[in-house]
């Protein structure tokens, strides 16, 4: 047994680093959020010509062929440089969804062009409520036509496809399709822009059924917790680096200890987040049968840590930390955007209980 | 990454399996509520059956008569060790602690001495490590070693000993240069603790019980080849004890503490809460929930910190992130019992209405201590803060 990174891994996660941080630097990702879109085309050209957009797809499929375990690591690091844009929408969301539903001839059409960098999509799944269990939606297609309402759907103005989840399976619609409606709702995370969708009578095109789906949505949330877990990282670099430089009292307010017990608190909310997310990659890679709880447990872990380390962080980084100009406050934004999508904590302790309160109590029944 | 166990890994677990199951014991249970002084031999008899299937110290080198178990063998170790539920061993400190103390800084002599009886549980290790005036700031310890000929004359007093009444031998931490800056001046002895001038007196703590010792120490005479380690070097003899203490420990609490969240999981049926069974109970369920969750991160996190250990050599300043997780975490864990048993949490054993014959009310009081015991959460997070984070020191 061994829960360190391989050499490969250790390699494709430092690249991933070394990309990002020169490709897009703060500055950047700072020019990117000012933009409607958050989206660059060439940036994007430049993350699929590194082969991140087709990370965790089957070579048939023009993918790269790497695990979930790897895929989790570029997210990690994408999530350390705050990276704008559709990367999470398109890759480990409506990627991840087309990959398990889709039938192989719409894979070679739609997921190729995800995995050649051609296309963005998204994955419209929320309604008015905002649950973000499927068994409540309400929007369904009747005759290969869709009608409803979607709420918080990300990046959807410059994805090429929306993938909309409705009551009766997965379909795809051509966001230049008539009947489709896209207004801006406007998120905390200014990196991640959201939209709400209205279709009348939209015409889509079916992917499959919803069978496939909750594993997906394994994937997708896998991915955010480790996107979750670069975020902490990079906001408990800057609070230490800030803790060492600062002075007051004369002294580097790193010295005394109501600072560095705020900070000891972030590093373990962050490697006990790390520690979760990098189990449930591996998990769903290699299909264990707790996959599903490990994945509830990285979410529900990150969802509060990433919240109380960006917290701490602010804290630690005092008047500073209140400023615009302050990094902090943009990971602090993504935190919570991030924390809500695909289920809080509340929402993921709910459905830890149900796997291990309730079934053990109905598999013991079976006994 | 590669979380399967190896075919190693598997031999080597089946192999204990199959000593286990032929020959742990099975009347455990009649003596675990019994207080320890009645069981001690019981105790040091499964220890010297371990040993004889050379299971002791499975982490001890090859020559030392362990098995040069990696970091994950350990932890399959203490996983099936949990789940036969077998007793614990006699001289935990002396195998833990004290033995690998001794093996990395002690003379040829000294191993050739100390160590097989270490093993056979023959002679039973203490620490004498805290005093009345050094707790967190254990540098600052006033126990003193003179120079007289061939020997030390030791006067002084400790505090806080596990096994103290029962032990034969003692790693001392004295002070052999009051001259020197704190932690320059310290030294460790290796004292017998029959020498005359040794006297241990019970220490009664919060629960009741007295699972530690007070040592005084009068003009006690130890021979200068009893130095383990350089004289005025102890400090870093010293901190390896600590740091074994706080790395390794970790991996043999996940399997107990999952044994717990079972038992309450199970317990939060039977309990009515806000007119349901806790079970189902939403807040309850969340905090079940968490706690579960925590368990296992828990051990992931170990399993991620053995495999640094594994490359980057011997336990680091890391372990103190998991001693602060493990021990808050069972203060969480015995808080959430406390709610789901309302008043019932409150009965002591003996009484016939406590729950699980009162193992969870001595808990809650027992583990108000986890988080102060080999060293605070406050000292664990400065450590964290300066050693791991690299901020400047803060004491």
């Amino acid at each position: 047994m061994d829960f360190a990174l391989s050499e490969s891994q250790q390699l494709l996660k430092d690249n991933a680093r070394k990309f990002f941080s020169t490709e897009c630097p703060m500055s950047e990702v700072r020019r990117l959020m000012e933009t409607d879109t958050a989206y660059d085309p060439a940036l994007w050209a430049k993350i699929a010509e590194q082969g991140y957009t087709g990370c965790m797809f089957s070579e048939e499929f023009g993918g790269v062929g790497l695990g979930k375990a790897e895929f989790i690591l570029l997210m990690e690091e994408a999530g350390r440089a705050l990276l704008p844009g559709p990367f999470f929408s398109t890759v480990a969301l409506a990627g991840a969804v087309m990959d398990a539903v889709a039938t192989p001839e719409q894979r070679k059409k739609y997921l190729a062009a995800i995995c050649s960098g051609e296309a963005r999509s998204t994955v419209a799944l929320l309604e008015d409520g905002g649950v973000w269990d499927p068994a409540h939606l309400q929007l369904a297609s009747l005759n290969g036509k869709l009608s409803g309402e979607k709420l918080f759907v990300t990046d959807a103005v410059i994805a090429d496809w929306i993938v909309v989840v409705a009551r009766n399976g997965v379909f795809l619609v051509d966001r230049k399709s008539p009947g489709l409606e896209i207004s801006k709702m406007s998120g905390m995370d200014l990196t991640r822009k959201l939209y709400s969708l209205k279709f009348s009578q939209t015409p889509a095109e079916k992917l499959g059924d919803s069978k496939a789906l909750p594993k997906a949505f394994d994937v997708a949330t896998a991915a955010l917790a480790a996107e979750m877990v670069g975020g902490m990282q990079r906001t408990v670099e800057l609070t230490v680096e800030y803790a060492k430089t600062r002075k007051q009292f004369g002294k580097p307010i790193g010295s005394f200890q109501a600072v560095q017990h705020q900070c000891a608190d972030m590093y373990l909310e962050t490697e006990s987040s790390r520690s979760a997310a990098y189990y449930a990659g591996w998990a769903l890679e290699h299909n264990v049968p707790e996959a599903t709880l490990a994945v509830s447990i990285a979410k529900m872990y990150s969802s509060d840590a990433s919240r109380t380390v960006g917290n701490r962080g602010i804290q630690v980084h005092g008047g500073m930390g209140f400023t615009w100009e302050s990094d902090v406050h943009l990971y602090y934004r993504r935190a919570k955007a991030s924390e809500t999508a695909f289920g809080d904590a509340t929402f993921h302790r709910e459905r830890i209980a149900r796997l291990v309160i309730d079934e053990a109590v109905a598999s013991a029944g079976h006994a | 990454m590669d979380l399967n166990l190896s075919n190693e890994e598997i031999r080597f677990r089946d192999e204990l399996r199959a000593w286990l199951l032929s020959n742990v014991p099975r009347d455990w249970s009649e003596w675990r509520e019994k207080p320890i002084e009645e069981s001690f031999t019981y105790l040091r008899d499964w220890q010297r059956k371990l040993h004889e299937g050379r299971w002791a110290a499975v982490s001890w080198p090859k020559e030392y008569g362990g098995r040069s178990a990696t970091l994950m063998q350990q932890a399959i170790f203490w996983e099936e060790m949990a789940r036969v539920e077998a007793p614990p061993m006699a001289n935990a400190l002396g195998l833990g602690l004290i033995g690998p103390t001794i093996m990395a800084f002690g003379t040829e002599a000294q191993k050739q001495r100390f160590i097989p009886k270490i093993l056979s549980a023959e002679e039973i290790w203490c620490q004498g490590f805290s005093e009345p005036n050094a707790g967190s700031d254990l540098a600052s310890l006033q126990t003193e070693a003179r120079l007289d000929g061939r020997n030390y004359i030791v006067n002084g007093q400790k505090v806080w000993t596990s096994y103290g009444w029962v032990s034969n031998w003692c790693e001392l931490v004295v002070r052999t240069d009051p001259n020197l800056p704190k932690h320059k001046g310290l030294t460790v002895l290796l004292v017998d603790m029959k020498s005359p001038g040794v006297e241990v007196r019970p220490l009664r703590q919060m629960t009741g019980e007295s699972e530690f010792n007070e040592i005084f120490f009068r003009d006690v005479r130890v021979p200068v080849e009893n130095t383990l380690g350089q004289v005025n070097d102890g400090w870093n003899v010293a901190v390896s004890t600590l740091m074994h203490e706080r790395g390794a420990y970790g991996a043999r609490l996940h399997p107990i503490f999952k044994r717990f969240i079972n038992r309450l999981m199970e317990l939060s049926r039977e309990f009515p809460k806000n007119g349901h069974t806790a079970a189902q109970d939403p807040l309850t369920r969340q905090k079940l929930a968490q706690c579960y969750a925590e368990i296992e991160i828990m051990h992931w996190n170990q399993l991620r910190a053995f495999s640094r250990i594994s490359t980057f050599g011997a336990p680091g300043p890391e372990g103190s992130m998991q001693k602060i997780f493990w021990s808050e975490l069972n203060q969480r864990l015995q808080q959430i019992a406390q709610e789901i048993f309302g008043p019932y949490g409150q009965l002591l054993a003996g009484d016939s209405r406590a729950v699980d014959t009162g193992i969870w009310s001595y808990g809650y009081l027992r583990t108000r201590g986890n988080t102060i015991e080999a060293g605070t959460s406050e000292v664990q997070r400065s450590i964290v803060g300066h050693f791991v984070l690299g901020l400047p020191k803060s004491y």
